[in-house]
Order: structure tokens, then sequence, then C-alpha cells
């Protein structure tokens, strides 16, 4: 079972994952032109592409305890779903920017500085271009490996400031948003305690 | 229609009211859930008919009313209002209700009360959000006396001359125009008088987010979200945001609240 998914995975090519994963895009704004988010559209895509950001984000944490737990080796995907993920989170900024703040830039730059939940979403975003820009094979080969890899591990503080972007734009705690911060915390826990029980085994982040 | 509510000063075309689809879509009703589209999916099965309002405090006649007997005899009015959410959007409602102070003449405040204070319905058999407790329910709000007994301050019953559906506040909801939507009640089953500044749901969560006060006002910064601008519901995806206004363009409050320094009594 196993092995027929790993063969499989083998014969899918990464264009493929990002052009499908780029579709639900053009799909949800035309949802939004259509009347199919509702009557708020701008909001509404704002959050969707916020909430595809974070889950591409916990898709990209997958990768690795799969393959260490569950023998699945998808790990030509990660970089995939990383560069996907910076892609919607663009687009996501893009909608605060453009649509939902209509280029005010002055109150823009107050909310920046003043509302956390607004910093701590710009701090996560400009974490994120580094690793979209060194997402490529020249950059892996120019840095060396170990410091590309050490260098994408700035991944993890990105889901968790995602995840607390995400917890601190409701007005009350809500269940759905704790729910992401607890499947972020669970994947990096994965990481950390297999490496004290089985010293001498690497297996990179 | 709604002339008391449009001073000419405050705005250079007359009112455009949101649809009924509009406003019966996106609501803030969180005993119903907190999503925007919560409200209208799951409000429906709550009962509206018979209903019932205890009216208590500093008042002369209190009581627990049937809500015929206790509005029955007020002049239903249309009145075209802006409103005004404290998350920053906004739409214009077509109301239909009646003068809170009229309601309150009939009922005979005291002498010694200061402020009004209601409470919205708990049926946590037909209400989500109560059975998670989002919040502390149930949810009160309060007024001052003089705001309460300002002529713009309604009772609605119903928009667009149907009655309010459940997720708009049925059967009885006070709306303050000038004030954060979360200021305007839905629901309503106790009306108390009181001599001292009544506890209210969101400052009770949040003091330093939410005030008792809560007019809108563009210059005093809210920690969560800028009160400069307001993204207007049902303009589709290209919209633009507009200024919001001082009072939520009614100036006319502005005697209410002389002498207050409104950046402290936010």
């Amino acid at each position: 079972m196993i092995d027929a998914l790993n063969r499989a995975a083998r014969k899918v090519p990464t264009w493929a994952v990002f052009v499908l994963g780029l579709l639900p895009i053009p799909y949800l704004f035309y949802r939004a032109a259509t009347g199919g988010l509702g009557v708020e559209p701008i909001t509404a895509l704002e959050r969707e592409m916020g909430l595809w950001t974070l889950q591409l984000i916990i898709a990209g944490l997958c990768i690795t305890p799969l393959r260490r737990f569950a023998g699945v080796n998808l790990i030509k995907f990660r970089r995939t779903l990383g560069v996907l993920s910076f892609v919607y989170v663009v687009v996501h900024l893009g909608i605060w920017v453009g649509l939902d703040m209509s280029l005010r830039w002055g109150q823009m730059w107050a909310d920046i500085l003043k509302r956390p939940y607004i910093t701590i979403g710009m701090v996560a975003f400009v974490l994120m271009i580094p690793l979209a820009v060194t997402s490529n094979n020249l950059s892996i080969r120019k840095m060396g490996g170990a410091a590309w890899r050490k260098m994408h591990k700035a991944v993890y503080a990105i889901a968790l400031l995602g995840a607390a972007h995400f917890i601190m734009v409701q007005k009350v705690w809500e269940a759905e948003p704790l729910i992401y911060l607890a499947v972020i915390l669970g994947l990096l826990a994965l990481r950390a305690r297999p490496l004290q029980k089985t010293s001498g085994v690497r297996a990179g982040g | 229609a709604g002339g008391i509510a449009a001073p000419a000063a405050a705005q250079s075309a007359p009112l455009e009211p949101n649809t009924l689809e509009e406003i019966r879509s996106y609501n803030n009703f969180y005993e119903f859930g907190t999503g925007k589209g919560d409200p209208a999916e799951n409000a429906g099965a709550m009962q509206t008919d018979p209903w019932q309002v205890t009216v208590d405090g500093l008042v002369d006649n209190p009581g627990t009313y049937a809500l015929d007997d206790l509005i029955g005899d007020m002049t239903i009015e249309d009145r075209i209002y802006r409103f005004r959410c404290v998350e920053a959007w906004s739409m214009v409602v077509p109301w239909n209700g009646f003068e809170l102070g009229d309601l309150l003449q009939k009922l005979g405040p005291q002498e010694g009360a200061k402020f009004i204070a209601f409470e919205t319905a708990v049926i946590p058999e037909v209400m989500p959000g109560v059975r998670r407790r989002v919040l502390d329910f149930p949810y009160v709000e309060g007024l001052r006396l003089d705001e309460a007994m300002h002529p713009l301050t309604l009772m609605a019953t119903g928009l667009y001359g149907e009655p309010l559906a459940n997720q708009n506040g049925a059967p009885l909801r006070l709306v303050v125009p000038w004030k954060y939507g979360f200021k305007s009640i839905k629901s309503i089953v106790r009306i108390t008088l009181t001599d001292e500044m009544p506890p209210t749901t969101w400052n009770r969560l949040n003091a330093r987010e939410y005030g008792f006060y809560s007019n809108v006002n563009p210059n005093v910064d809210h920690p969560r979200w800028s009160q400069a601008s307001e993204r207007v519901i049902g303009g589709g995806l290209f919209s633009s945001r507009q200024d919001t206004l001082m009072f939520n363009g009614y100036p006319e409050v502005a005697p209410l609240y002389e002498g207050m320094d409104l950046s402290v009594a936010y």
C-alpha cells in the first residue's frame, strides 16, 4: 500500500501539484464576484486565502512526519507546497491592501504598527519571503544543503505566527483557530521527540 | 421616513438602504454562533410568539408583560438609519419601530433612575452559541437614561415593513444609530431601570476594547480595528471603503456628551 503510494507519487510531476494548487484562487475569486461567498465577499475572500495559506503550511509540515512514521515519501512536493503557501499569502495580503483597505496606506501602516494581530501576520509574511526566494535548486546548491535546511526551519516560526494571527483576529476564543494551533504544535512536537530517543539517526526537518 | 435620522450637513446623498437579503444574511448574534451566516442559519428555531418582557427596577409600572401588552399601543414609524459595526463594516437599515422614550414614559422611570439595562433571551435548546458559551450569557447592554430618551433611540419590531427576522433580533430590539452595533441589543426579555451604570457584555469581556458608551468615533482608536473608515456591505468585490463619520453621522447627539472626554469615556 505504502509502496504503491510512493511509486505513484514518483510519477506525479511537481509542476502538476503546483498548477492544481493554484486553481482555488480563480475559483474563489469567481465565487466572490458572483455572490457565492455572501454579501461581504471581500472579507470572505481574504479569510479563504488566509486559511489556504495556513493549510498549505501545515501540509508542508506533514511531509517529514509522514516519511518518518509512515514511510510515505512525498519530500519532492515539500517545496511546491511552500511556494504555493507563499502565493496564497501574497493574494491574502493583496486583497487586504487593494480590496479591503482600498489602498489607504496611512491607515494600513498604522494598523501594521498598532494592531498586534496585523503586526504578527506581517512578520510571518516577511519571514516567508526569503524562503520563497530560495525555493529553487540553484539556491540549495549555492547555500549548501545544511545551511539551506537550517534557514528553512523558519517555517516553524511562520506556522506559529500564522496560527496566532488567526486566533487573534477573532473577538472571542473560537475552536477552529485553536485546532489549527494544536495541529501545528503537534507536528512540531513530532519533530522534537524522536531525536532524543534515537540518537545518531538524523532526519532533516 | 427617516427625516430625523438624516441631518443634511452630514451626507451628500440620501441613504440607500441595504437589501432585505443583505440585512438578513450578514449578522452578529453570538447566541446563534460566531460566523456571520450562523444567525440566519440557526435563529429560525427560536419561538418569538408568545414573548414576554420583564420590566423591573426603579420604575412605576414593573411587571412581566406579554409583548403586545407592553408595546401594542406604540406608534410604529419608519426610520432609515446607518448601522455601524465595531468590526468596521456598515449597512443602512430601514427599521420599523417606536421611540424608546415613548415606552419609558409609559413605564414611568422613578426619580433615582439614571440608566436603563437590557437583557437578551437565553434559550440553550435553540442557541448553539449559548451551549458553547462563546460569551457570558445572557447578553446584557445598557444606556444612560438621557441616551435612552433621545428621539433617535428606537425600539425596532420590523424592517422593510416586515416583522424582524429572528437573526435581526425578533421580536423586539434596540437600535441606537450613533453607537456601535453591539449596543443595539436583540431579542429583549428584560428592561431594568437602575441608578448605577449596568454591566455590558462586551465591556465585561474586554474593557480595553469595548467601553460602556461605544459611540461611533473615527478618532478614538480601537486596539483591534482602526475606526477611521468602514466597509459598506453589499458593494461587491470592488467597492471601496468610506470614511466613518463622528457619531455615525448623527451630530445632533453631541450635546449628550458635552464636557466628557470621549477618548476616555469611549
